[in-house]
């Protein structure tokens, strides 16, 4: 393949974000082309059938199910009400009656003679999809949605939890190595998005859950205080409707692990100011990575714009994403062509890269490297 | 939508092929050629799969694949129009294409029946084995309430469901209430906003009416024979046949690009898994041995077994060594997997590792510490996968079986594994963990350690995941698909003999067995004792005549204590003799289990001597 590196991850101070908001079944779009929307603006609504309930009227009234038909008190498509009697069965000359009720409010949807079932409906539950940017509808997709343009700052990360949100962007410590834990959280951060460096901490979702924080962004994250959090672990890779009141994105990785100082510095530029942001992660075919929008903002400098077009080449700010040097920012030296032999033995191609800390130069599979795309 | 294709007959002699492959990330070429009297793989090409946007356009990928395949062979097979066929006389083109697919998901599936173990069971295998990864499986008697089963359907969104129950002749009730359950969730498509869910019918015959008066107006309902006509008796193919034509119908037509792939190739697409079903059984019907084959990916692993005329396949949806990984972590344990790492590793620092492998899955194991614990996941992921599959790779159950006296002192009802680890005769590994393994040695050892076979058995990896196209060239040329499956598809590792056993209480040290081998005309005698494991070099393409004889406790199929003449296949390995017993369990003593663990991995050179001391070192 022409580029044996992971394209890695887009940290933007602007760029030109799409969103396609989609209805899970066919409805109606409420917004034209051109409406300029807010992230709590509904941009399309339908009704899914509401939820079936199944009653199984022959076993209630000991009947054959052929023989149902005799008892119904109510006919397919005949509105309910939760107590309504369905069906009866009178013996001894009417004496003794059996009633069959209604669990649900809803509608006779079918009589079954072979199993003796009814099945109701519950009335439709109405669905509103929003808009969760401020932008305007660039386009209108007929009976399913709308796709919603806005610019500004786009950062994504690599792993989170929990869905959409919006809040104001605070920076909670001083440097990209600082650990956010309970302490840099204050009840002021109530609705709001608070940014750590290297690591956020099981004490600092707990009290970001506790102050009604929307959200918590680092580096890394432990994976015990992760699990420990949710109550349960992650098996597969995707993530976004976890049942919890915040959404935790990580930049970088698992472990205490320093945010890169492109991002944090852009954080720090946004702070302030209003994001949207979405902790759903899918690692699968269609790839999806959390995310921090901040619509509309405007860098202080001019952007220059990266080219990638040709890959990895010297001089390219790259970030290591694998052992012995997880974590690290290097730059591209030079990318030998032939495979090389690495310690497991494997022939891989690889590169040379110097480490922005140390300054040393080392050699790293180029599939585990990442470039920092602007 | 595509046009609905009749299998597909050659009528003419070929003598170029190219198949493309289009997975879920990469889209494989491979193109053969007939070379004197034989096919041969001549050059391979890949290139990202493109479903997905900005292409959204599957042939993008087989073209980019293809494109490759010119380059190396300086001619030329496509044109405007898609593949240039026949070959022409200045050597561009080919005689035929034929392309699997299991980009965007691959086939997914509900599968529903009206005994969990009878016909949901039957509704599985039909369903797995025409390639789809099982979703579900509904049955009156799973456990569940009605509206229980009811959320499930609706939240699933399967590609299409395929429902059975009941035996022709037999009460209709059951099947009709799952029919009701499934009208009552109106389940929708997970591809084609709008379109209406297939759900295939292939149960109890005489309720077809009732199923088509409760699903007809809601679903696109396909009925098909019952699976199950009577107790006894399963018939797959008429079911299978009905998914493959849906999975092209529905599935590959929402695939962006495949109206057109489909115009470039005579024989209709194949789901990836089905083709290499169809692979293993032409193997296994060609080498006359039995074969289970394992594929293990980054999502999922498939398993297939053919003993005698029995075929199954099994999909551990959630088994795999990146995208899964944490999943493999999550139903083994961290004891698990620790018990296949002879170093020290804390279980955070263990458990971190695994999470960022599943985050930035395309990464590769620099370092020996990080191959190790790789190897040891795939350890167990590969157990996992397996106990699933002999849990699904089972006899007809609730089938009435005559005894005869000899049935007497064997107390196995229906439903018994048809895994005869004794008599397996090959074990195929595939997928980047097993197939790029850096030595061969490491993919002998991660089969061996997680599906244990027992005697003498034949071990190799698919060298560069081909047989998909393998499979679907099988339908139309079973010739020219074994010549270039057994000459270059296949590494043949060499064999293991592994005696099962022992029988009684045995001490490490203890006799096991002595193989006697006749190599290039010396004869060469191992005895090799209970607990330790040995390798005897054995070249690729060579065969050794000899002998095998277990000690009284041990068992090599013909009995404990009983010797075995046979002729032994070589490899890129070699012969290992692994007398850990069967089954092996790693000690659960850390130290014990270490310097055992320390011993087989130096007894077969598994790692760099220099860096493995270093890593015990450390």
């Amino acid at each position: 393949m022409a580029h044996a590196y992971t394209p890695g991850l887009k940290v933007t101070e602007r760029s030109v974000v799409r969103k396609t908001r989609r209805l899970p079944i066919l409805g109606e779009v409420l917004v034209e082309k051109g409406k300029v929307v807010s992230p709590d603006t509904v941009v399309a609504q339908t009704n899914i059938p509401g939820n079936p309930m199944t009653v199984n009227v022959a076993n209630i009234l000991s009947v054959e199910p052929e023989d149902i038909g005799e008892f119904m008190k109510k006919r397919e498509r005949d509105a309910v009400k939760k107590g309504d009697v369905l069906a009866e069965y009178k013996s001894f000359f009417g004496l003794f009656k059996h009633r069959v009720s209604s669990p649900v409010d809803g509608t006779v949807e079918m009589i079954s003679m072979v199993t003796g079932q009814v099945t109701l409906r519950e009335p439709p539950i109405p669905v509103e999809i929003d808009a969760y940017l401020n932008g305007v509808v660039e386009d209108v997709l007929p009976r399913e949605g709308v796709i919603i343009r806005t610019e500004g700052a786009f950062i994504q990360g690599i792993f989170g939890v929990g869905g959409e949100t919006q809040g104001v962007i605070r920076m909670a410590v001083n440097g990209p190595d600082d650990v956010l834990d309970e302490n840099c959280l204050v009840n002021g951060d109530k609705g709001k998005i608070v940014v750590g460096g290297s690591l956020v901490t099981l004490g600092a979702i707990k009290k970001a859950e506790q102050v009604g924080t929307v959200g918590l962004v680092a580096g890394g994250i432990i994976d015990t205080d992760l699990v420990g959090y949710l109550g349960h672990d992650i098996g597969v890779a995707i993530t976004g409707h976890e049942d919890i009141p915040l959404t935790i994105i990580i930049t970088e990785g698992f472990g205490k692990m320093r945010m890169a100082n492109r991002t944090f510095d852009l954080f720090k530029n946004l702070s302030g100011l209003k994001a949207s942001i979405n902790g759903a992660t899918q690692i699968r075919a269609g790839v999806m990575r959390p995310e921090i929008i901040v619509p509309g903002y405007e860098p202080k400098g001019k952007v220059v714009e990266q080219d990638l077009s040709e890959g990895l080449v010297p001089g390219t700010p790259l970030r290591i994403i694998r052992e012995p040097y997880f974590g690290l920012l290097a730059e591209v030296v030079d990318l030998p062509p032939e495979l090389q032999i690495i310690e497991t033995e494997a022939r891989v191609r690889i590169l040379r890269a110097r480490l922005q800390d140390s300054g040393q130069i080392v050699i790293i599979p180029r599939a585990n490297v990442e470039i920092i795309e602007a | 939508m595509p046009e609905q294709k009749a299998p597909f007959k050659l009528d003419r002699e070929i003598s170029s092929i190219l198949a493309t492959d289009c997975g879920s990330t990469t889209t494989k070429a491979i193109l053969i050629e007939k070379t004197g009297d034989e096919y041969r793989l001549m050059v391979r090409g890949e290139a990202p799969t493109t479903v997905e946007a900005p292409f959204e356009d599957v042939t993008a990928g087989a073209r980019n694949s293809i494109r490759e395949v010119e380059e190396l062979t300086g001619k030329s097979f496509l044109d405007e129009k898609g593949i240039i066929t026949p070959r022409r006389s200045d050597g561009s083109g080919v005689d035929i294409y034929m392309s699997t697919s299991s980009a965007g998901g691959g086939l997914q599936m509900m599968v529903a029946g009206v005994v969990k173990t009878m016909t949901a069971e039957s509704a599985a295998r039909a369903a797995l084995g025409a390639g789809a990864i099982v979703m579900d499986v509904i049955s009156v008697d799973d456990g569940r309430k009605p509206h229980q089963k009811i959320q499930r359907i609706r939240y699933l969104r399967p590609d299409m469901i395929l429902l059975s129950g009941g035996i022709n002749g037999g009460t209709i009730t059951h099947v009709v209430e799952i029919a009701e359950l499934i009208s009552a969730a109106e389940p929708k498509p997970r591809l084609g906003i709008g379109f209406k869910l297939p759900v295939i019918y292939a149960g109890n015959k005489d309720a077809r009416p009732h199923i088509n008066a409760i699903l007809g107006q809601k679903v696109d309902l396909r009925v098909v024979d019952n699976l199950r006509p009577v107790l006894e008796t399963e018939v797959l193919g008429p079911a299978r046949e009905a998914i493959h034509n849906l999975f092209m119908e529905h599935v590959m037509a929402q695939a962006p690009g495949y109206n057109k792939l489909v115009t470039w190739t005579p024989v209709p697409i194949m789901p990836t898994p089905g083709a290499v079903g169809i692979c293993m059984q032409t193997a296994s019907r060609e080498y006359h041995l039995s074969v289970i084959g394992v594929d293990i990916g980054g999502a999922t692993t498939d398993i297939f077994s053919v003993f005698g005329e029995y075929f199954n396949r099994t999909v551990s949806a959630n088994l795999g060594m990146s995208y899964s990984i944490c999943n493999v972590l999550l139903e083994a344990g961290v004891a698990n997997i620790k018990r296949w790492i002879p170093f020290k590793i804390g279980e955070g620092d263990l458990r971190n590792r695994i999470r960022n492998k599943m985050i930035r899955p395309t990464t590769i194991p620099q370092t020996l510490d990080e191959l190790v614990i790789e190897q040891a996941i795939s350890r167990e992921a590969l157990r996992l996968a397996f106990i699933h599959h002999r849990s699904l790779a089972v006899g007809l159950r609730g089938v009435h079986r005559q005894r005869t006296i000899g049935d007497t002192f064997e107390q196995t009802g229906s439903g018994e594994s048809y895994i005869n680890l004794m008599e397996l005769g090959l074990l195929i590994g595939s997928g980047g963990v097993l197939s790029h393994a850096p030595r061969r040695v490491q993919a002998a050892m991660m089969v061996l350690d997680a599906f244990q076979p027992e005697g003498l058995t034949m071990l190799a990896v698919d060298s560069i995941f081909m047989m998909p196209q393998i499979g679907i060239l099988s339908t139309i040329h079973p010739k020219a698909a074994m010549q270039v499956f057994d000459r270059d598809c296949l590494i043949k590792l060499g064999s293991s003999i592994a005696p099962a056993g022992p029988s009684g209480a045995a001490k490490p040290g203890d006799p096991c067995v002595k193989v006697e081998l006749e190599i290039d005309g010396n004869k060469i005698v191992e005895e090799v004792p209970y607990g330790k494991m040995k390798l005897v070099p054995l070249a690729d393409g060579k065969t050794a005549k000899g002998a095998i004889y277990p000690s009284r406790q041990f068992d090599v199929g013909k009995g404990h204590g009983h010797s075995l003449a046979t002729t032994l296949t070589g490899g890129v390995v070699g012969v290992i003799i692994d007398c850990r017993g069967r089954p092996f369990v790693p000690s659960e003593d850390t130290s014990i289990r270490n310097a055992k663990m320390i011993e087989w991995f130096e007894a077969l050179k598994m790692y760099p001597e220099d860096a493995f001391a270093r890593l015990l070192k450390a």
